[in-house]
């Protein structure tokens, strides 16, 4: 198949405007005989069947969680990027367009990113509308600040749960709604597969994670908003339920995955300490904008550290190793995430790492409290202080932080063009779920604007495009032989798992594969290490068939059911993650390939021959997926090895 | 650490519940509660038995999924913290930790210490937005907002929709939630315009869900993890009588 990313014609800045402007569209009489699935009800999701539902189409949403108040949207810290240029510090579209691409590696599509940075504005003035209550000055305007990547202050917030208000004022648009009519919603529902009538996408089936029962629904279109796969490498910052399950259904049943090796792993996040440990927590990317990152310049320190006979605030100022500050003197602490992940994995590696571990680093705001008083320090990052010594027991007022990189997003996804249209016809994927926009490494504040984006803005416009082609088809019926199919085969995959009754549980598995991922597949990857990955989580799989015990039954609440599919799932995407970061001889943003580095240690891209989105079909569960290339093309900005010094 | 879970096991919506001791041994200090009765789990899969059910997700005390109510309290003790932000470090070596569901009228019990929150979508689905549509919305600094404003409409907004406050009223009232998101929109121009309507649809639809009264003990704000002030159900009743008077709710709103 032809990977046709549909870009309009026409100068970069004029694109959107264009397409808009030829789309085609559904009147009011037939909208309301078009239906349309959205799974997820984070940011993308929720945003995009608010708007759809206003514009008098028929919605049903479905959410994993027992409300859609709850997807993980919900625990974005830091904020939300947007052009405006309030501060007079020199933003533009163009630059949050330029900021993102370099961001991304020069591994994003431009078209897309440049519409990015278009409706960011819009975002901004929609959520202000619905009641977000972002920070503002004295004066009632809204506040900003900075964040890694960028040199302006272009990042709006609310305190540090942006996330949760941006989230909640999607939420309320659902509602709304949901008490209009035009969105049905359906909690505690997962999806398990998609079906396919005719090569088009026309309905899915989940289960009810209450009942057990398994459900078929249709529509004349689906939406995939169902967040990222970081949860393969068992320990991130996603929720527990977050998993790729929903998107790996679709790529088994015929939609590319792209790009599945760029996972970004986040810089600031409070250290693993123990095996019994089920998530990271993240601390919010903004604390980089007062807080410093430093580990000691002598070993003996570090080793007295580690001992308890050291405390960090004893060091003095001239044995302190500000390692961001001197190697990236123009950026410095706000560097990019996977830039500031490798340098701390490197000074930790070279024996520098402050906890008992060796794994860690310091946050130190006592620079910062100096400048600025305890209050005013308090009053930006509060809570996550707060959140910080809940976990660890430190009070980050009078000790620096200690923090180490995780696992936090993932980049790849399923592809999409365009119109956020995957190569299924009538599947239509947005957020994290398809890899867009981001490129190779996502800016922090840009995921929340990549959902909004997506679900309030350009969703909207796409699947009405879609839809008005579908006007003559009737309602989808949920009797078909498709749909029986799809549902048998949910049925067996679930009888199978619950046949194996072996010795070992799900979480386990889990753990033992998020091992693997995070030694071999991680911030540093390389050929013999990825080969052996390859090995081993096959290997992992074939024991997790024979060996696997999976409590309970199909009928009603199975919590251990609910993990087992999607640790299947996870089992299989480890592979495929292994396999592109193996195919992919570069290294760009969130890929770091050890062979592939500049003398001083940066990530060295090979513009020649890997200026590409690899997309990955499925060939079965025996081949090799078979990789598609979509070349990039950069008419607009100049391609230039990234450089933050 | 070493301790003795008394927790409640109820199968399905109908079956009877009742409490079932557990012991559960060398739990870190450091680990969370939630990890601690991970760790339970593990065991009882192992051992074939039915693991415990409780609802949790983001596990960062932003989400609102986590609602056990510990030692008589909801999210347990300490101040301010969810439960899935409860370190089994504030908890003495040996004790005896009593283990329920959030018990209220409106939130039956699905099973075991999983319980049916969705009355709050519904109060919210009665009225807790802005009626703006996507699109033909004003400049974010069109109209200028106190920051005082919005920052008390920040501290309202902040609330998690737990039901602490529920489960902790002798009541089962949800004032404190509903008077949190009347509060915040109330405060701001953008949502001051539907303030009344606001009010006295939510009011109704949680008296419709069989929440009760506020009495006024302060209970809610104890236990919010959010630290959402009761202030806040002055304002709602403020707004809800001053709109019960001047613009009461019509048949078509």
């Amino acid at each position: 198949m032809n990977l046709d990313p549909k870009i309009p014609n026409g100068p970069l800045a004029e694109k959107w405007t264009n397409y808009k402007a030829s789309q085609k569209l559904v009147n009011p009489a037939n909208k309301r005989k078009l239906d349309i699935i959205v799974v997820g009800t984070g940011l993308a999701g929720a945003s995009a069947a608010a708007s759809l539902g206003e514009l008098g189409f028929n919605v049903k949403i479905f959410c994993i969680q027992d409300s859609p108040r709850r997807a993980h949207s919900i625990a974005a810290q830091g904020g939300i990027n947007a052009a405006k240029n309030y501060p007079n510090d020199g933003d533009s579209i163009q630059r949050l367009f330029v900021d993102t691409i370099k961001g991304g590696d020069y591994r994003a599509r431009e078209a897309n990113v440049y519409r990015l940075a278009e409706v960011s504005n819009n975002i901004i003035d929609q959520c202000v509308a619905q009641g977000v209550p972002f920070a503002r000055d004295y004066a009632g305007m809204l506040a900003n600040r900075s964040f890694g990547g960028a040199q302006v202050s272009r990042t709006f917030y609310a305190k540090g749960q942006t996330g949760q208000q941006l989230l909640l004022g999607a939420y309320g648009a659902l509602s709304k709604e949901v008490n209009k009519g035009t969105v049905k919603l359906y909690t505690r529902r997962e999806m398990l597969d998609l079906v396919i009538v005719d090569d088009r996408a026309r309905g899915v089936i989940v289960r009810n994670l209450e009942t057990g029962d398994i459900e078929r629904y249709s529509a004349h279109a689906v939406v995939l908003a169902t967040g990222g796969y970081g949860n393969v490498f068992f320990l991130s910052t996603n929720a527990m339920a977050s998993n790729g399950s929903a998107a790996w259904r679709c790529y088994k049943r015929g939609a590319y995955f792209a790009n599945p090796c760029y996972t970004q792993i986040h810089p600031t996040c409070i250290p693993v300490h123990g095996d019994y440990q089920s998530k990271l927590t993240l601390m919010s990317e903004s604390l980089r904008n007062d807080g410093r990152i430093w580990v000691p310049k002598k070993k003996e320190d570090v080793e007295k550290i580690r001992k308890g006979e050291l405390r960090p605030i004893d060091i003095p100022e001239e044995d302190r190793d500000y390692y961001l500050e001197r190697r990236y003197p123009s950026f410095g602490n706000l560097v990019p995430r996977d830039v500031a992940s490798r340098a701390a994995k490197e000074r930790c590696d070279a024996g520098f790492g402050v906890n008992k571990t060796g794994l860690a680093v310091y946050l130190d705001f006592s620079e910062a409290i100096n400048r600025l008083g305890k209050n005013v320090v308090k009053a930006r990052y509060g809570n996550l202080f707060d959140m910080y010594e809940e976990i660890v027991n430190e009070n980050p007022y009078e000790t620096p932080m200690m923090i180490f990189p995780a696992v936090h997003y993932t980049m790849g996804g399923l592809w999409v063009d365009y119109e956020l249209q995957s190569t299924v016809k009538g599947l239509f994927v947005a957020g994290e779920a398809n890899f867009s926009d981001h490129g190779a490494n996502r800016l922090g504040a840009s995921a929340l604007m990549q959902g909004l984006s997506d679900g309030y803005f350009v969703l909207p416009y796409t699947l009405q495009n879609y839809l008005a082609d579908q006007i003559q088809t009737p309602r989808i019926s949920i009797e078909s032989a498709e749909f029986e199919q799809a549902e048998q085969n949910v049925r067996a995959q679930i009888e199978k798992l619950l046949n194996v009754k072996g010795t070992e549980t799900v979480d386990s598995f889990h753990r033992r594969l998020g091992k693997i991922m995070w030694e071999y597949v991680g911030m540093a990857r390389e050929k013999a290490g990825l080969e052996k990955a390859i090995k081993l989580i096959s290997d992992l799989r074939k024991e997790f068939w024979k060996n696997v015990k999976v409590s309970g039954g199909a009928i009603g609440m199975n919590s251990e059911l609910e993990k087992a599919l999607r640790v299947a799932d996870f089992l299989e995407m480890g592979e495929l993650i292994a396999h592109d970061a193996l195919q992919r001889e570069e290294s760009c943003g969130g890929h770091f390939r050890v062979e592939h580095q500049t003398t001083e240690g940066e990530a060295q891209r090979d513009d020649q021959n890997f200026k590409f989105v690899a997309a990955y079909e499925y060939k079965g569960s025996e081949s090799i997926p078979e990789l598609h290339k979509e070349q990039l093309e950069f008419e607009f900005v100049e391609v230039k090895q990234r450089n933050y010094k | 650490m070493n301790f003795t879970l008394k927790i409640w096991r109820q199968a399905n919506r109908t079956a009877k519940g009742h409490f079932v001791d557990y012991k559960i041994s060398d739990i870190s200090p450091d680990a969370s509660f939630l990890e601690m009765l991970d760790i339970l789990n593990e065991q009882l899969v192992l051992k074939g038995e039915d693991p415990v059910y409780f609802d949790h997700d983001c596990r960062e005390g932003i989400c609102g999924a986590c609602s056990l109510f510990i030692n008589g309290r909801p999210h347990g003790k300490g101040e301010g913290t969810t439960t899935c932000q409860l370190y089994m470090r504030k908890f003495k070596d040996g004790e005896t930790i009593t283990v329920e569901p959030f018990r209220s009228r409106a939130f039956p019990v699905i099973k075991d210490l999983t319980v049916d929150r969705s009355a709050f979508d519904k109060i919210i689905q009665a009225g807790g937005y802005v009626s703006c549509h996507t699109g033909g919305v004003p400049d974010g600094n069109a109209i200028p907002v106190p920051k005082a404003d919005a920052d008390r409409a920040m501290d309202a907004a902040a609330c998690i929709g737990c039901g602490a406050c529920v489960a902790a009223c002798k009541n089962s009232s949800a004032m404190l939630f509903v008077a949190a998101k009347v509060s915040q929109f109330a405060l701001l121009p953008q949502g001051k315009v539907e303030t009344a309507r606001r009010a006295q649809a939510m009011v109704a639809k949680m008296d419709e869900l069989g929440f009760g009264n506020c009495s006024n003990t302060y209970a809610c704000q104890a236990v919010c993890p959010k630290h959402i002030s009761v202030s806040n159900i002055a304002r709602l009743n403020r707004e809800f009588l001053s709109g019960k008077i001047v613009s009461p709710l019509r048949k078509e709103d």
